[in-house]
C-alpha cells in the first residue's frame, strides 16, 4: 500500500535501530506524546529495537484517557436521557465514568451510537428532528477540524437538535506542563504528527528553546518512528535542543491554515481538566460565545456530579511518564481491559492498554523486574 | 463500575488481595446486564460459555467446546459411528451484502462448523424469527439464497420453524441453522489436539467478511468494493481430508473475533503456544486499507469462508498445495508454527523482526478515534 508499506520495511527499520545503537552513548528518556504512536512502538515492538540506555516514556496523548471523568459522567447522564441520540468515536464506549460506561447506558435503552465523523451526527440530526443528538467531542488538535465543521454546518443550517459534548485538549501546553512537573524526566519530545498536520509546527521551537529539549514532529509508522527516535538521538548527543520535522511528507510549518481558520471561528482556548493529570491552564477548547448554543454542556444544564476514581489506579503517574504501566501495582491484577480501573487501560491508545495487549512475549529476567502483573498476563 | 470502584477503595483500606487465580465464581464480567461485546467472540462471550452455559449443561459432549459436538452412537447403544451436531444464529445487518445474503451465512455457517469438526454435513435445520412487516419478496429470496447454498454444499435442509415477532421486536429477519454431520473414521481433530511443531495454514485471505459487512453498514465507500468471502468449506475440506487426514490435528474457521480469536482458542484449549509471522498473513489491499482506516486490526475481523488447520509439519507443503489448487485455496497461505514456548499465548513476530502478544479480546473491536 502507497505510502504504508514501504514505511514498514523490516530491513530499512533493523538498519536504522543499528543506526540509533551506534550513535547512542548514554542513557536518554524520550516521550512520545501521541497515544497513536505508543501504538504503533508496542504493536511494532520498536521498543525492542533500541539500545538498551534509550527508554521511551509514553506520553497523555490519548484523547479517550484524558478526558476528565467529570466529562464521562455527563456523557453518562446525557446519554441515558430520552429523546437523545448520543454519538460517540466507538473507543470512548468503554472508557468507565463513576457509575459505568456508555455500553452500560446503551444496554439500558439510551440511544447510543458508534459515528466515524461527527457530519455523520450532523446528518442524524437532520432525519431526526424531534431527536436532540449530542456528539461526544473528544480528542486532541487532529479531530478538532473536523468536530469544528460540524458546528459551523449546524449553525449555517439552523440546526437546533445539536450540540458537541466538548472535551478538546491541545498539545503545546502539556508539553510545557510536562517539563515544568517537578521530578520530570523528558530529555526529548517526539510531537505527534497528525497534531502537526493540522496545526504546523510553529508552536516548538519557543518550547525546545525555553526547555532545552529536542523536539521532533514524528509520524506513526515503525521507520517513521525510528526515524523521529535517532534523530532526537543525534540532537541529544549532540547537546542541541531544536525543533524539527521528521514526518515532512505531511506535515508543513504553518500547517493546515484553512482548518486554523474554522478552529478559531468556533473554539476559544480554555483550561481544561486532564484526566489523571489535573487542570492544565490553556490545555484546551471551548465552543466560543457565538457558538455557545451548540454546547451541550449548556444545553443540558447537568449538575449533580459527584466523581470518584479508583485509589488502586495509578493512571495519573502513567499519564505523566512517572512510572510505566507494568509498574503499577494494579497493572494485570485488578485492572485489566475487560475491568478497566483507569483510562489508559480502556483505549487501544491508552499506555496501559498498549503494554496489556501488545505486552511483549518476556524474558524471565524481564518478567521479574516487570512485576507481578506481567508474570499474570504472560500465564493467562 | 460503581462496584469496582467501591471494592477498590474497601481493598486499599485493609490489605491487597491476591488475585492470581482469579477464575472466580463472580458473576461472569463486569456488567450486570448483557452488552453487546456478549456477541463479540471475544472473552465477554467465552465467560457466558464458561461461568453460565457451561456449569448448567455441563456433560462431556459439550465440554470439548468445539465448533460441533461430537456424539458417539456406539456408546450410545446404537449400531456405531459418530456424529457431529452444531447450531448457530444469524442476525447480520444488512441481510444482504456484496458477496453473500443472511441465507447464505445461515448455511454455510453451520455447514463450516461441521465440516471442520471433521464431519461430513448432511442435513440441516432452518429457524426463522421474521418481524412483522417484513417484505415477503425479501424473505423469498434469503430462501432462495439458502436452497442454492445447500445445494452447492450438497446438504439437505429438513426440519424448520417460523415464528414472528411484532414490528419493532425484531431486525426484519434472523434464522437459526443446526446441522448433523457424518464423522469420518479415523478422523481425529480437535481444538485441543495441536501439538509443537505443526505448521499452521490459512486457506485464504482474511478480514474480508467483517469489512465487507462494515462497509456497507457504515456507508463507508473504498476504491474497490470488499466482497464477503461467505462459502461453504466442506468440499475444500474433504480433500484435505482424504489425501492428508492423519496430519490435520485442528481445523477452525475464523468466524466471529476473526483469525486472532480462533489461534487463541486452539492455544488455550491445546496447551501450546502459537506463533505466526505477521508478514505471511494473506490480507487483501482493500481490506487493509479499510481496516488501516479504522483503526482495526485485520486478525480480529470475521471470515466466513476460510479455514486454519493445524498440521504436521511434515505435510504441510503437500496441504499447501492441494488447498492452492483448489477455487476456495488459491491465496492460501502458511502463516506459523506450534511452539512449546510461551503455552495459552498467541504470539506474532512482526515485519520488524519483534514480538508482540496477540490476546483474545474482550469484546468488540472499537474502531479507534485518531
Amino acid at each position: 500500500m502507497k505510502y504504508l508499506t514501504e514505511f514498514r520495511n523490516g530491513e530499512i527499520a533493523q538498519r536504522m535501530a543499528r543506526e540509533i545503537q551506534s550513535i547512542t552513548t548514554r542513557p536518554w528518556k524520550i516521550m512520545e506524546v501521541c497515544g497513536g504512536q505508543t501504538h504503533s512502538i508496542i504493536r511494532n515492538g520498536i521498543d525492542q529495537m533500541l539500545p538498551a540506555g534509550i527508554e521511551m516514556i509514553h506520553g497523555p496523548g490519548c484523547p479517550v484517557c484524558v478526558t476528565s471523568l467529570e466529562l464521562i459522567d455527563k456523557a453518562l447522564a446525557i446519554a441515558a436521557q430520552p429523546g437523545v441520540i448520543f454519538c460517540s468515536y466507538g473507543d470512548m464506549l468503554r472508557v468507565p465514568g463513576t457509575e459505568g460506561d456508555l455500553f452500560q447506558v446503551k444496554s439500558a435503552g439510551g440511544d447510543v451510537r458508534v459515528v466515524y465523523s461527527p457530519l455523520d451526527a450532523v446528518e442524524l440530526a437532520v432525519k431526526n428532528p424531534e431527536k436532540q443528538v449530542v456528539f461526544f467531542a473528544v480528542g486532541f488538535e487532529t479531530t478538532a477540524p473536523a468536530d469544528a465543521l460540524s458546528v459551523h454546518l449546524a449553525k449555517r443550517r439552523g440546526l437546533k437538535n445539536f450540540s458537541l459534548l466538548v472535551s478538546h485538549v491541545l498539545v503545546p501546553p502539556a508539553i510545557a506542563a510536562i517539563l515544568q512537573s517537578p521530578g520530570n524526566q523528558v530529555q526529548a519530545f517526539l510531537a505527534a504528527g497528525h497534531v502537526c498536520t493540522v496545526m504546523g509546527y510553529w508552536e516548538y521551537p519557543p518550547l525546545a528553546a525555553k526547555f532545552k529539549v529536542p523536539i521532533v514532529v514524528t509520524g506513526f509508522e515503525p521507520l517513521d518512528l525510528l526515524d523521529g527516535i535517532r534523530r532526537a538521538v543525534v540532537q541529544l548527543e549532540a547537546g542541541r535542543h531544536e525543533a524539527e520535522n521528521a514526518y515532512e511528507r505531511v506535515v508543513t510549518f504553518e500547517g493546515n491554515r484553512a482548518a486554523q481558520r474554522l478552529l478559531a471561528e468556533v473554539f476559544d482556548v480554555a483550561d481544561r481538566a486532564w484526566r489523571g493529570i489535573g487542570v492544565i491552564p490553556n490545555s484546551g477548547w471551548r465552543l466560543n460565545q457565538a457558538y455557545r448554543a451548540f454546547d451541550a454542556e449548556e444545553r443540558f444544564q447537568i449538575s449533580g456530579i459527584h466523581t470518584a476514581e479508583s485509589p488502586l489506579c495509578h493512571s495519573g503517574d502513567v499519564l505523566r511518564g512517572a512510572i510505566k504501566p507494568a509498574e503499577c501495582p494494579a497493572f494485570g491484577k485488578e485492572c485489566t481491559p475487560r475491568h478497566p480501573l483507569g483510562a489508559t487501560m480502556v483505549s487501544n491508545e491508552g499506555a496501559c492498554a498498549a503494554y496489556y495487549n501488545y505486552g511483549r512475549f518476556l524474558s524471565a529476567e524481564e518478567l521479574a523486574s516487570a512485576g507481578s502483573g506481567l508474570t499474570k498476563l504472560v500465564k493467562e | 463500575m460503581a462496584e469496582n470502584v467501591k471494592a477498590a477503595s474497601a481493598v486499599s483500606q485493609t490489605t491487597v488481595p491476591d488475585f492470581s487465580g482469579w477464575s472466580c465464581p463472580l458473576p461472569l464480567a463486569d456488567y450486570p446486564t448483557i452488552v453487546m461485546g456478549h456477541g463479540g467472540g471475544g472473552k465477554l462471550g467465552n465467560e457466558l460459555v464458561e461461568h453460565l452455559f457451561l456449569p448448567a449443561f455441563r456433560n462431556p459432549e459439550l465440554e470439548n467446546l468445539g465448533d460441533a459436538a461430537v456424539l458417539d452412537l456406539g456408546a450410545a447403544g446404537l449400531s456405531g459411528g459418530r456424529l457431529a451436531m452444531s447450531t448457530d444464529s444469524f442476525v447480520v445487518q444488512p441481510l444482504f451484502f456484496p458477496g453473500g445474503s443472511i441465507g447464505e451465512l445461515a448455511v454455510n455457517g453451520t455447514v463450516n462448523d461441521l465440516a471442520v469438526s471433521g464431519a461430513e454435513p448432511r442435513f440441516l435445520s432452518a429457524s426463522f424469527i421474521l418481524e412483522e412487516g417484513f417484505a415477503l419478496n425479501q424473505l423469498a429470496a434469503i430462501v432462495d439464497d439458502m436452497a442454492r447454498a445447500a445445494a452447492v454444499a450438497g446438504v439437505k435442509i429438513v426440519t424448520g420453524d417460523t415464528k414472528v415477532v411484532e414490528r419493532g421486536h425484531g431486525d426484519g429477519c434472523y434464522i437459526c441453522t443446526a446441522g448433523v454431520g457424518l464423522l469420518r473414521p479415523g478422523i481425529q481433530v480437535g481444538p485441543h489436539r495441536a501439538q509443537p511443531g505443526d505448521a499452521i495454514l490459512v486457506s485464504g485471505t482474511i478480514g474480508d467478511h467483517g469489512m465487507a459487512i462494515m462497509s456497507v453498514r457504515e456507508g463507508l465507500e473504498f476504491e474497490s468494493q470488499i466482497r464477503s468471502d461467505c462459502a461453504a468449506l466442506n468440499g475444500l475440506i474433504t480433500e484435505v481430508l482424504a489425501a492428508a487426514g492423519g496430519a490435520v490435528h485442528a481445523m477452525r474457521d475464523p468466524t466471529r473475533g476473526g483469525l486472532a480469536s480462533t489461534l487463541n482458542e486452539i492455544a488455550q484449549a491445546s496447551g501450546v503456544g502459537v506463533e505466526i509471522d505477521e508478514p505471511s498473513l494473506p490480507v487483501r489491499p482493500e481490506v487493509q486499507s479499510a481496516c488501516e482506516l479504522l483503526g482495526l486490526d485485520p486478525v480480529y475481523v470475521a471470515n466466513e469462508g476460510k479455514a486454519v488447520f493445524f498440521v504436521a509439519p511434515e505435510a504441510a507443503d503437500q496441504i499447501l498445495e492441494l488447498l492452492r489448487a483448489h477455487p476456495l485455496g488459491r491465496e492460501a497461505a502458511r502463516i506459523g508454527r506450534v511452539t512449546a514456548e510461551h503455552p495459552r499465548l498467541l504470539v506474532a513476530r512482526t515485519a520488524m523482526g519483534s514480538n508482540r502478544v496477540i490476546p483474545t479480546q474482550i469484546g468488540e473491536q472499537l474502531p479507534r478515534i485518531c
